[in-house]
């Protein structure tokens, strides 16, 4: 029997295809480790609630 | 006078008042740089006929009677993102090698020498300023001046070494997340991290446009501040900086810190700091009769927003080059720039929305308190090519983990002194940190500190 293949792989294959990248397989493992750092910090950052109204805070000056 | 160790004041005093040369202190300097950096690995180009050329045009207008700025003759080097006419801006990697050359040089380079200072060389930095270490693949590692078996701290890590080395009384380097404070820190000199929007950024290789700053490196906080001073001022060339008044900090640095609010920070900076860090923050809060604690509301989450804006940006920015060019990246750097373009959209404008309200939490605490003491980095400098290390029981990438206490302050841009602590065998900086422009209280400090001896940076053996 095979193990289920991890989502994380099938996102990280689908978004280099959208993306246009090519990840050698090689990279696979860094890349991964990466993704899942970020993406349990961006996780963090979500769950702190906000009111629909909280402007983002890029700084822009037309 | 020796001009391995002199400080920018006195050479420009000494230069002013006809005691030296300007030819003879930049001849110092390359001859200084020639002997050290086979070792240190700060400096990427030496610029000997630009900066003897300048040098004598210096010597010349002092022989004419036409006085010269308040860094007359200063020999100062830059972190090798900011443009230099004339060669290309690496900004730490292989592929800009083949960029043509800076056209101009970078704003902040044209007002240091507006004020006599003269350009000697670009300075090493981890690649494309993604980095805490000091490490590249590229042009070899940057030593540190203390211990050369140990990381000089990045990502301006030539920036720490040229400084801390005494090849050069005054750097340029740039901090996104801590890449001031962090070779400040681990080479054990002072760094300034402006205001997000004062100092401009113009001509100079970005990494993340949100959360970028470029700022000075010295031994003193009279030279941090003289090198500030002559920077400030709005530059239309960069969109982000601010259009303020030049706010000149020298003439209030003996004001003291008589009325200063001082507190520690608590809380999330109290957790994974080595012996050392602890020490440091003790020693500086002692001294400043801090005994307030504040909390620094969500500190974590403002690290993890840091990070992940980090993560996008810097792909967003590298997108092409991973496309065509991805087997000229250190492989690191790569796989961390890969992994950052994939990070679903609002996740980052979730960041940027939790960017605002940590400002508002931050701007009500300083209604009530001047300065808060943090540490600058859990430690001090760790081995060239260590990978982990241990805090709280737990092993922890170095590399991670460097900007835990620079990333919450540096988010929302506020100022920050790192100053340094001369502790044994190698020395550790503190932050010290203050409300949105604000940085004449920050220096006003740190003088203070080095009045009362705390705060020095401590010259290496060799």
């Amino acid at each position: 029997m095979t193990a289920p293949p991890d989502p994380l792989d099938q996102f990280i294959e689908a978004a280099a295809r959208s993306l246009n990248l090519q990840v050698a397989p090689e990279w696979l493992p860094a890349v991964k480790a990466n993704l899942q750092v970020t993406l349990q910090l961006g996780a963090i950052v979500e769950q702190f609630q906000l009111p629909d109204e909280a402007e983002p805070a890029p700084v822009f000056k037309a | 006078m020796d001009m391995t160790w002199s400080s920018a004041a006195e050479i420009a005093a000494a230069v002013s008042s006809g005691k030296r040369t300007a030819t003879s202190v930049a001849e110092a300097a390359l001859a200084r740089i020639a002997a050290r950096n086979g070792e240190l690995n700060a400096f990427t180009a030496v610029l000997h006929e630009r900066a003897l050329q300048r040098a004598a045009a210096i010597d010349a207008a002092l022989a004419r009677g036409e006085p010269q700025g308040p860094l007359a003759g200063v020999p100062f080097a830059v972190k090798n993102l900011i443009d230099v006419a004339g060669i290309p801006t690496l900004a730490g990697s292989k592929i800009n090698r083949s960029h043509p050359p800076a056209g101009r040089d970078a704003t902040l380079i044209e007002r240091l020498e507006a004020a006599g200072a003269v350009l000697v060389g670009a300075l090493n930095m981890g690649e494309y300023a993604y980095d805490f270490t000091g490490e590249n693949v590229h042009h070899a590692n940057s030593r540190n001046p203390h211990n050369p078996d140990h990381m000089t701290g990045g990502s301006s890590g030539g920036s720490g070494g040229a400084v801390a080395g005494g090849l050069v009384p005054l750097a340029l380097g740039s901090d996104t997340n801590g890449s001031i404070r962090v070779p400040s820190s681990f080479c054990g000199i002072f760094g300034l991290k402006p205001t997000y929007g004062r100092l401009s950024r113009a001509r100079s290789f970005p990494f993340v446009a949100s959360l970028d700053h470029l700022g000075p490196f010295a031994r003193s906080t009279r030279d941090l501040a003289l090198a500030y001073d002559a920077m400030q001022g709005f530059d239309a060339a960069d969109p982000v900086c601010a259009d303020r008044p030049v706010e000149p900090v020298l003439p209030l640095l003996e004001q003291g810190i008589g009325g200063l609010r001082i507190a520690t920070a608590g809380g999330y900076f109290r957790k994974g700091n080595f012996p050392e860090a602890v020490e440091a923050v003790e020693r500086v809060s002692k001294a400043l009769g801090a005994t307030r604690e504040v909390e620094i509301p969500e500190a974590g989450r403002a690290r993890a927003a840091a990070y992940v804006i980090t993560a996008t940006e810097g792909a967003a920015l590298h997108l092409d080059r991973l496309r065509n060019q991805a087997m000229d990246f250190d492989p690191a750097v790569r796989d961390r720039l890969i992994a950052g373009a994939m990070v679903p959209s609002a996740l980052v404008i979730k960041a940027q929305k939790f960017r605002r309200w940590y400002r508002e939490q931050m701007l009500a605490l300083f209604e009530t308190v001047d300065v808060i003491i943090a540490p600058a980095t859990p430690c001090t400098a760790p081995m060239i090519g260590q990978q982990t290390f241990v805090i709280d029981g737990v092993e922890l990438p170095v590399r991670a983990n460097v900007g835990i206490y620079t990333q919450p302050i540096s988010f929302i841009g506020l100022p920050v002194v790192a100053a340094p602590l001369p502790l044994s065998p190698l020395p550790i900086a503190v932050q010290l940190i203050a409300a949105p422009w604000r940085e004449d209280i920050l220096l006003r400090t740190a003088a203070a500190l080095e009045q009362m001896g705390v705060a020095v940076a401590p010259r290496p053996q060799s």
